[in-house]
């Protein structure tokens, strides 16, 4: 009984069958050297602004502290609504329409686990994030990864996804801006995606959360295709462009048939949002475009720095359009994306993530993070630039 | 483009010695551009002067600032140009500002000790024909200068490697 091997034979067959993330994986070794310049981290160097962090200070003297209508705070909902308006020109009722959640990683589990059924196939776009995969499995579904190709730029094509889709497909799962490429779409890729779920009758989800960070173009949501709102759950949150991972914020937006599913799962497994988060995402949302216009630029002259230094070295890279990567292929150097990661940092100390993480389909890349402080982009670019010189 | 030519100037602002090659890719135009646009600046008088900014603290022997609220009469032609013109000249003046407000000229001086600056203030620029009055303030720390912090803080707290 006691001993590990019939402990772990108890453990959920599925939980089981879940991979050790490979990030994980890099992240114990990277962890256990000194003086590495890491462009592995998918969060902001920013801290969060300061009028956000005092809102929450704010609440926290004021008493606040209890919990919240399991929907999350009415103003803060309706800040959220507004706000969703604003960028795609889709009002969402407030009151049964949008769900604040904790992080856009539980709006994930809510949506899927809302969603889908044994067996029931979900479509969704490799080199993808990390969690899409074990989600849909935990939820019986089969994640079924579309792979999108480097000669696209990363880009979803409608010609991928009808290979792809069965008559079991049930929900197209979208990440543009996009980790870990940083590929973004235009209003007519997302046009013909969303002529693709219409056609299919698919349930879309589409994790926005990088949609202020874009560098040379506004963002188009799927939502504001005509036809699209109401087969949509529309996933967003703080984490990104307001530089708020720690505070944990998230929200969907559907209609309501669909957030009172997500309700029923989110007021059993989370009860609510935590307070303190919610009052500081509604500062977020009031009084934050000043400082999101500013990382922004500061995270573009980074994007053109790592991009040009990439095609100084003779290193292919699309250019990122979106988020904070930069998704680099070293496919010409004869290693493996993990060979040439653990290679790399241990000759020059430098951490990237092999892009095997992010699926099978990232082999021959690595994912460059450039949410670090331009000092740090500079001389990990040196440091590539002469690791690949000896290669 | 007038967008990106003030993110030049921002950059040699935060950095005067950032290559043109990374001042380039940084703001994604050709080094040609960047050099010719660094030219036109400094002919135009843009930008004057490059200068390291220094944490006067770590220096063994550390010079005092002092900051210097100076109320003059104004002429009746010029105004404040020529008495501050005059006391820009003097090498121990470091800035000189025009403030509105209860004083008028706001200067920013360099000495080796208070005593020297104390001198400064009663032998050359009290007994300069049109100054009326001064307040003198000796400079405790700098914490900030330039844009620039002068005390580092506490690391980077983030996961090394993180989805
Ligand atoms: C594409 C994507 N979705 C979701 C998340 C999770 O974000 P949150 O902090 O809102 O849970 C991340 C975080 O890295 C992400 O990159």
């Amino acid at each position: 009984m006691n001993d590990s091997k019939s402990l772990r034979s108890r453990i959920a067959q599925t939980v089981r069958d879940i991979p050790r993330s490979g990030i994980r994986d890099f992240f114990e070794i990277v962890s256990s050297r000194e003086g590495v310049i890491s462009l592995g981290i998918g969060e902001p160097d920013f801290v969060t602004p300061w009028h956000i962090r005092e809102a929450a200070a704010l609440a926290l003297d004021r008493g606040v502290t209890s919990y919240t209508s399991n929907m999350g705070l009415l103003s803060l909902r309706r800040g959220i609504s507004k706000y969703v308006e604003k960028k795609t020109g889709i009002a969402y009722n407030p009151e049964d329409e949008v769900l604040v959640t904790v992080g856009v990683s539980e709006g994930l589990d809510l949506a899927i686990r809302a969603l889908i059924e044994p067996g029931d196939e979900v479509l969704y776009h490799e080199p993808s994030y990390v969690s899409y995969n074990p989600l849909i499995a935990l939820a019986y579904g089969v994640a079924v990864a579309v792979e999108t190709q480097k000669e696209n730029g990363f880009r979803l094509t409608r010609a991928e996804l009808e290979k792809k889709a069965t008559p079991k497909t049930k929900v197209l799962l979208l990440n543009y801006p996009n980790n870990p490429t940083g590929a973004a779409l235009s209003k007519e890729d997302v046009e013909e995606i969303a002529a693709f779920a219409i056609e299919r009758d698919l349930i879309v989800f589409t994790d926005e959360i990088y949609d202020e960070l874009t560098y040379d173009r506004e963002h188009f949501s799927i939502i504001s295709v005509p036809g699209m709102r109401e087969r949509t759950i529309y996933l967003h949150g703080f984490s990104k462009a307001w530089a708020m991972t720690g505070f944990r914020m998230g929200f969907t937006c559907a209609p309501p048939e669909l957030t009172e599913a997500m309700m029923k799962i989110h007021q059993y497994s989370m009860l609510c949002a935590p307070v303190l988060s919610q009052e500081a995402s509604i500062e977020a949302l009031k009084h934050a475009e000043k400082d999101i216009a500013y990382m922004k630029a500061e995270y573009k002259k980074r994007r053109n720095f790592i991009y040009a230094s990439f095609k100084e070295m003779g290193i292919p890279c699309i250019r990122p359009e979106g988020a904070f990567y930069a998704f680099a292929d070293i496919s010409q150097f004869g290693m493996t994306a993990h060979e040439f990661s653990l290679k790399l940092l241990d000759e020059q100390n430098v951490a990237c993530v092999p892009g095997t993480a992010f699926g099978a389909c990232g082999e021959g890349f690595i994912r460059c993070s450039y949410a670090t402080s331009l000092d740090e982009i500079k001389e990990a670019m040196v440091r590539i630039a002469r690791f690949i010189e000896k290669l | 483009m007038g967008e990106i030519m003030n993110e030049l100037l921002n950059l040699l602002k935060q950095n005067a010695l950032e290559s043109p090659g990374n001042l380039a890719k940084l703001l994604g135009i050709s080094v040609d551009e960047v050099k010719a646009q660094i030219a036109e600046y400094e002919k135009s008088g843009v930008i004057r002067a490059y200068q390291a900014v220094v944490n006067e603290e770590k220096l063994d022997a550390s010079l005092v600032t002092t900051v210097i609220e100076v109320k003059v009469t104004p002429e009746s032609e010029g105004g404040f140009d020529r008495i501050a013109d005059l006391i820009s000249r003097f090498p121990e003046v470091e800035s000189v500002y025009l403030m509105s407000g209860t004083f008028d000229l706001l200067l920013f001086i360099k000495g080796r000790t208070m005593h020297e600056a104390a001198g400064f203030v009663s032998e050359k620029l009290a007994t300069l024909p049109g100054v009326t009055s001064t307040a003198t303030h000796f400079m405790m720390k700098t914490y900030k200068q330039n844009g620039i912090l002068m005390h580092t803080g506490e690391g980077d707290e983030r996961l090394k490697v993180s989805p």
